[in-house]
């Protein structure tokens, strides 16, 4: 048995948790999300780099708030956006056990100080592609940008994977399903999906914990995280104030500072 | 004539109630003449002026948005204007990470008592849209992707 | 017309779909964007992507767009001009590189449209499509059409289909007359061919034994206990209905300023939570169990009932694109063992 295996285990027995919520083989060479009930199951359990999908969004799903207490099985990714939703009061810490994952050790955290403590030691770490992306981003022009996200979201759909995926996309009701007044247009033309994804990236800003489950859900291959990244690395570079660290941390677009940066302003 | 020489840009202005309105009207009372080609919408307040009604009108055709209210610690409301600077700074930085041409969308702070400010900030950035021709890559938007 | 045959090396098939393109005639075609494969306009024959799996997105698209204009309207004075929207006006298209499942699927969505009062613009734009399709050559864990009432050698919905057969070469059955008229003009490109059999050019495909007397089953389902462990990792996106190429669902919009607008058909999806929620407040599919379950009815328990077939070909384009891994294969046999072991006495 694997040291997250025997943690869950005991979790489950001792009734410190009622679910383990974590990540079990799937299909195709495939892993995919596990809710253990059982001593028995936590077999099913496994952990390793292709564990990349942000489980902490199954907190927010009924039938899992009905299963009773829930240990989560947590990459750095997810553990910051427990502590974001924390921040957000979205999820109330004594409620919620966290088995931090990583290559091979597996850390019980299990109250505010801890989780901020493992998220300071393992800092966010953007996948190549992503970087690749980012980099050949920053050396376009305008235009070339513009063309660039015309070209990427033509190609999207609005099945909203990206939405359901993120764990701090949590909102009932989204702004963009909204129709009195319709801020955002519905349809997946052009502007629709350009006014979505830019509603999205703005709703993000200072929120997204970049653990990067969005990109891998899009089942159209865009990189869509980048959007939501970006603002929240611009508020992290602007106002100094990174998501996902501190679990008393103050909503990022809701605060202000007296001096912040206007140059821009005539 | 050529249309460039012709075009003359619709520009929307969101401002707040407070100060920039106040100071408009302190224009207008001041006889103080300034480009039409503003039009104004009154805000109680620049942290109201959500970044979707700057999206709906350049979706609609505004060639040029001007953003303006009260200066730093002169909000009607105290805060206002703070919260809104913060979500204008990231609003911009999207917007450019987008491609999108920043130099449509102007920010500005303009007291009550700023009568020949507001008429400079107009006239400044009606010359500067009308420079820059009519707004194309935000409409065209609007064709793309339906069948 | 009785099915035609012939022979087609690869470089004149490629000759043939420039000629397509040269003629005047939109060709849609396979394409590769990173690693997945859209069906996209083609005007370079180069671009065209020949992989051997279905695409990411299906082909229905080319029938039932993600969003369609139905009408436009302005106002003109006092009144108000409504601009209905002519589907004579679609043009002919040229569909290449669909699966047969693909073809098949393109077939019962044109039925489904087309019951009761017909949908002219999917009639019309069915109308004037032409489906070049090529049988597969491999199938992965996740296709069951052999279940599902096609096959990897299948001709129905296709104008023309091609096997490759070795040696780059394709053995070409012209299965329909409009098939025949687009390959008139390309007389030189290939020669005439006799039946051949091709199955030893075919897929070996997995069957999915649950799924015979599966809709039966499912009839006296509905309030079973099966969905709710079924379904809970379900993140109710619509991912797996946007890459269906049967998933129908639609929602109207208008769009626009009380001075000119349109009204749109978008694609919707059975997984969202809005999909049937009332303006009273009231969801009669309150959570993923409900609307996991309504996908799973609707496709193989009142499509079977309605119109004799599944709304579903067993591309498994949903399983490779769901990003909680619900594999459709395995949940059909996880469901029946499910029920089966419910209803026994
Ligand atoms: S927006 Fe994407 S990267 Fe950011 S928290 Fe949500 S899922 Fe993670
Ligand atoms: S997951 Fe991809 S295709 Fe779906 S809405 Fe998000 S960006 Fe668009
Ligand atoms: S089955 Fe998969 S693709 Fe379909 S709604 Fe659920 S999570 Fe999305
Ligand atoms: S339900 Fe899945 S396997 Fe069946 S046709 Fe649709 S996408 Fe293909």
């Amino acid at each position: 048995m694997s040291a997250l295996q025997v943690q869950a285990g005991e979790l489950l027995a001792s009734g410190k948790a009622e679910v383990v919520i974590g990540y079990g083989e799937g299909t195709r060479g495939r892993v995919r999300p596990v809710f253990v009930r059982t001593r028995a199951d936590v077999s099913l359990l496994v952990f390793d780099g292709r564990c990349t999908a942000n489980l902490t969004v199954y907190l927010a799903k009924p039938e899992v708030g009905r299963m009773g207490k829930a240990a989560i099985v947590a990459t750095p990714g997810a553990v910051r956006s427990l502590i974001q939703l924390i921040a957000e009061h979205q999820v109330d810490p004594g409620e919620v056990v966290v088995l931090a994952a990583d290559d091979d050790a597996v850390t019980l955290l299990t109250d505010p100080a801890a989780l901020e403590a493992y998220a300071a030691a393992h800092p966010v770490t953007i996948p190549p592609e992503a970087k690749a992306v980012t980099e050949s981003l920053a050396r376009m022009s305008a235009q070339e940008r513009r063309a660039f996200w015309d070209a990427e979201l033509s190609r999207c759909f609005k099945c909203y994977a990206c939405r359901s995926a993120c764990a701090l996309c949590y909102c009932t009701r989204c702004i963009t399903d909204m129709n009195q007044p319709q801020w955002v247009c519905v349809a997946p033309h052009a502007l629709g999906v350009m006014e979505w994804h830019l509603n999205r990236a703005m709703h993000m800003a200072g929120r997204c914990v970049q653990c990067g489950s969005c990109t891998s859900a899009c089942p159209a291959g865009i990189p869509i995280g980048l959007l939501a990244m970006e603002a929240s690395r611009s508020v992290e570079k602007e106002f100094g104030a990174q998501a996902g660290l501190r679990c008393d941390a103050p909503p990022a677009l809701s605060s202000f500072a007296a001096d912040d940066r206007e140059s821009f302003i005539l | 004539m050529t249309t460039e020489l012709t075009f003359e840009p619709k520009i929307v202005a969101f401002v707040c109630n407070w100060c920039t309105y106040a100071g408009a009207d302190l224009t207008g009372t001041s006889r103080i003449a300034y480009a039409s080609n503003v039009r104004i919408m009154r805000f109680p307040c620049t942290g109201r002026i959500d970044y979707n009604l700057v999206l709906k009108a350049l979706e609609q055709g505004a060639d040029g948005i001007l953003i303006s209210g009260c200066h730093p610690n002169d909000c009607h409301y105290s805060t206002g204007n703070f919260h809104a600077r913060r979500r204008w700074v990231v609003f911009r930085h999207m917007m450019e990470y987008m491609g999108f041409d920043l130099r449509r969308v102007k920010f500005a702070w303009v007291s009550a008592a700023e009568g020949a400010k507001w008429a400079e900030v107009v006239n400044t950035t009606v010359r500067e849209i009308r420079e820059l021709g009519p707004a194309t890559e935000y409409t065209e938007l609007h064709r793309k992707g339906v069948a | 017309m009785s099915t035609h045959h012939g022979v087609l090396s690869h470089q004149n098939l490629l000759k043939l779909l420039s000629g397509i393109t040269a003629g005047g005639m939109e060709l849609y075609a396979p394409r590769k964007t990173g690693q997945k494969v859209f069906f996209d306009h083609i005007t370079d024959v180069r671009e065209i992507a020949f992989d051997p799996l279905p695409t990411t997105e299906s082909p229905k698209a080319l029938l039932f767009p993600r969003v369609e204009r139905l009408l436009s309207f302005a106002r003109d004075g006092e009144s108000m001009r409504v601009d209905d929207r002519c589907a004579d006006l679609m043009p002919r298209r040229v569909l290449f590189g669909t699966r047969p499942c693909d073809a098949v699927a393109l077939q019962r969505l044109a039925e489904f449209f087309a019951d009761g009062i017909e949908d002219m613009f999917v009639g019309k734009r069915r109308e004037q499509l032409v489906v070049i399709s090529l049988s597969c050559a491999v199938a992965d864990a996740d296709c069951f059409c052999t279940s599902a009432g096609s096959g990897p050698g299948d001709g129905t919905g296709s104008d023309i289909l091609l096997t490759a057969s070795g040696g780059e070469r394709y053995d070409m059955e012209v299965l329909t007359d409009r098939g025949r008229e687009v390959l008139a003009t390309f007389a030189g490109l290939w020669d005439e061919g006799s039946p051949a059999d091709t199955s030893g050019y075919l897929a070996v495909v997995e069957p999915l034994p649950a799924l015979a007397g599966f809709g039966a089953k499912l009839a006296g389902a509905f309030a079973s206990t099966v969905w709710k462990d079924a379904s809970l990792r379900c993140l109710g996106c619509g991912a797996c209905a946007y890459v269906c190429p049967l998933c129908s669902c639609f929602d109207i919009e208008d769009e626009g300023t009380p001075s000119k607008g349109s009204r749109l058909r978008c694609w919707d999806s059975c997984g969202f939570s809005l999909f049937t929620l009332h303006t009273s407040g009231h969801n009669p599919r309150p959570t993923q169990t409900e609307r996991w379950r309504q996908r799973v009815m609707h496709k193989f328990s009142y499509m079977p009932a309605r119109f004799g077939h599944a709304g579903c070909v067993g591309c498994g384009r949903c399983s490779r694109a769901c990003p909680a891994d619900m594999n459709l294969r395995e949940q059909i046999t996880m469901l029946d063992a499910g029920i089966a072991l419910q209803s026994a006495p």
